[in-house]
């Protein structure tokens, strides 16, 4: 399988790589090598985040290639989230846009109400909505009928390098919601990034477990290889996997 | 209005008086934490832990801890990887006045104390404002004295509107407001306010405070409460170590910020650590027991304990503190510092608050965060109204 016929599809835009890089943990001159290493189609952008001086830009480091997924980060609410989408447009970031929404400083959890509502109205002007949310199934169906392009759960709290502890969750929106499933944070091995495609997810986001790295640009390939390789065992068909041992002395053997 | 001496733990007419429980509690929490009585396995019990509880972080401020920093040391730099990666924001403060109405002992802009006195007119704030922003900094603090009569709230208020034409992230340390008061600066562009409770023993507090409004106790120690309730979106907390004992008053900010962050869950919490410096006319003020030792000590309590809250590290720490706390635990360093009024290229219009021991330029600090492996952010904000 090459990567023309198995391609990220987020509303009207296509990728070959389902690797999503964040951006916001790096330092800067290290971005480029890792979207080099890892062929990465997309990375992240908090509009708020501006490094270095203005005469330096982070956009010198991303190569021409990658789309920037600009987020809303910083948002509060989904008036805040809208007013950072437009102005994200504004400045030529493109239609996309990824919905953070945090009430909570603590845990940094999205706020799934506001983003449902920012994603309605962004849908509605045009914009490919990525919405950041707390894994929930109600939550992703409204997210699915406000318009959202995909949805993008957690797997554990941002930053965490737990990885998937929303699993069981995240195995029920990939089973039942018809758009792309982007896993986002808590991913702090490529095993895990790994474990997320099997599970038949379309892409995983990842930013802390690469930045923080001892070597970026090795890990940010891991994790490339990771993804590749669970994406084709999702379209290979993993085995079957019982859960009970099948007995050399069945138990039901007496049937006629 | 009021006289100046009164009892400091009465509010004074004008000041608002909130519904809160939080100024006791942190009174209570403290008076019950007793440092001497932790041990090494109470330290490491603590450092086993993914998240810590309030005897954690007292276990982790006590003497005993003192001699366990590189365990804490580890651990804090994996907390403020995880939770900042690389990054360390620059940013610089600018004196607009330096008048002040209180008798703090420990304080360079003591009202007693004779030293030139001034504050910049809106013409001069402009200047200084756009020379720091030619620095390529977007992140300020606004900082006066403690005077309501020279620098109202009106004349802060016009210098924030001056901000917000250069910078995206404006916080202000200024005397302690009323809710409208907060909100009005809020609205002109402000987002971030800093109160230090100097100490927060109230004992201490009444013998360091000798007249003023800064004499009133909960009227400070309320004022995050009132500016969050402002609409303001974030809050800095901190004590003046040295002027008390530093572990208890330590123990105490934390306890405060843990307070305020679970009530408005919500606002951003950050934290910073002055030690007493001398001043013009008092060179002999210092921070007593609080060592560098010490302070790393205090710092590094606080990133495991809170490990998403904002530590910055200020100029009253030399330049080889600064470089190496950053990335281990510190996430803001400021740069290109001036603590006189004004200064920022123009001739200053008032004497400093207290000596600095890191002059260095925002260049030179911008290079040596590179240096350290970690990229400098000029903001990390978006202002939203």
């Amino acid at each position: 399988m090459n990567n023309q016929e198995d391609r990220l599809v987020l509303g009207s835009h296509e990728f070959n790589s389902r690797f999503i890089l964040g951006s916001g943990k790096f330092s800067l001159n290290l971005i480029k090598q890792v979207v080099e290493n890892a062929d990465v189609d997309i990375v992240t952008l908090a509009l708020r985040r501006a490094n270095s001086k203005d005469t330096e830009n982070i956009l010198d480091y991303i190569p021409k290639n990658v789309t920037l997924l600009p987020n809303t980060s910083g948002a509060r609410n989904h008036e805040e989230a809208i007013r950072i989408a437009r102005l994200s447009r504004e400045l030529g970031c493109g239609d996309m846009v990824k919905i953070e929404i945090m009430t909570d400083t603590k845990y940094l959890l999205p706020n799934n109400y506001e983003t449902i509502k920012a994603t309605e109205v962004l849908a509605k002007e045009g914009f490919t909505v990525l919405p950041y949310m707390m894994p929930d199934l109600n939550v992703a169906r409204d997210l699915q009928n406000a318009g959202a392009s995909a949805v993008m759960p957690l797997a554990s709290p941002i930053g965490s390098n737990r990885g998937l502890s929303n699993k069981d969750i995240i195995q029920i929106l990939i089973n039942e919601i018809d758009l792309p499933i982007i896993v986002d944070a808590g991913i702090g091995k490529p095993s895990q990034a790994c474990e997320c495609m099997e599970m038949g997810a379309s892409a995983v986001m990842c930013n802390t477990a690469v930045a923080t790295a001892g070597d970026i640009g090795k890990m940010a390939k891991a994790f490339a290889l990771a993804i590749q390789s669970g994406r084709l065992a999702y379209l290979s068909g993993t085995g079957r996997v019982l859960n009970t041992a099948e007995a050399s002395s069945p138990l039901t053997d007496f049937i006629r | 209005m009021a006289r100046k001496v009164f009892n400091h733990m009465e509010y004074q007419e004008g000041m608002d008086v909130i519904e809160s429980d939080i100024m006791d509690n942190i009174l209570n929490l403290t008076s019950k934490y007793d440092y001497n009585t932790y041990t090494k396995d109470d330290v490491l019990k603590a450092l086993s832990k993914d998240i810590l509880t309030l005897e954690d972080f007292g276990a982790l401020l006590s003497p005993v801890a003192t001699n366990m920093l590189e365990l804490m040391a580890q651990r804090s730099k994996k907390e403020t990887a995880k939770h900042f990666g690389n990054t360390v924001t620059m940013f610089t403060p600018l004196y607009i006045a330096n008048y002040c109405e209180n008798e703090c002992v420990y304080c360079g802009l003591n009202c007693k104390n004779r030293i030139k006195r001034g504050m910049l007119s809106l013409e001069q704030i402009d200047i200084e404002m756009k020379n720091i922003a030619d620095t390529g900094l977007r992140d300020i603090l606004l900082l006066t004295g403690e005077c309501r009569h020279m620098s109202d709230v009106e004349y802060i208020g016009e210098a924030v509107k001056i901000a917000k034409k250069y910078f995206t992230s404006i916080s202000i340390e200024v005397y302690p407001l009323n809710i409208d008061e907060y909100k009005y600066l809020q609205e002109c562009g402000a987002d971030f306010v800093c109160v230090y409770q100097e100490t927060y023993d109230p004992i201490r507090y009444e013998q360091v405070h000798l007249s003023g409004f800064k004499r009133c106790y909960p009227y400070r120690v309320n004022a995050h409460e009132r500016a969050l309730l402002g609409g303001m979106r974030g809050v800095s907390f901190g004590a003046l170590l040295g002027l008390s004992d530093f572990r208890k008053d330590a123990f105490s900010a934390g306890v405060h910020a843990m307070l305020i962050q679970k009530k408005y869950p919500h606002a951003e919490i950050s934290f910073s650590f002055p030690r007493l410096r001398p001043y013009k006319n008092n060179a002999e003020n210092n921070s007593n027991d609080v060592h560098e030792k010490q302070l790393l000590q205090i710092m590094l309590a606080y990133r495991i304990f809170m490990p998403y809250a904002g530590i910055t590290i200020s100029t009253r720490e030399r330049d080889g503190f600064r470089d190496n706390v950053i990335g281990l635990c510190a996430t803001k360093i400021s740069a290109g510092v001036k603590v006189s009024v004004g200064g920022h290229g123009e001739e200053a219009q008032g004497d400093e608050q207290f000596e600095i021991s890191d002059p260095r330029s925002v260049d030179e600090v911008y290079n040596s965060v590179l240096n350290h492996g970690l990229q400098p952010v000029f903001t990390d904000y978006i202002r939203t109204n």
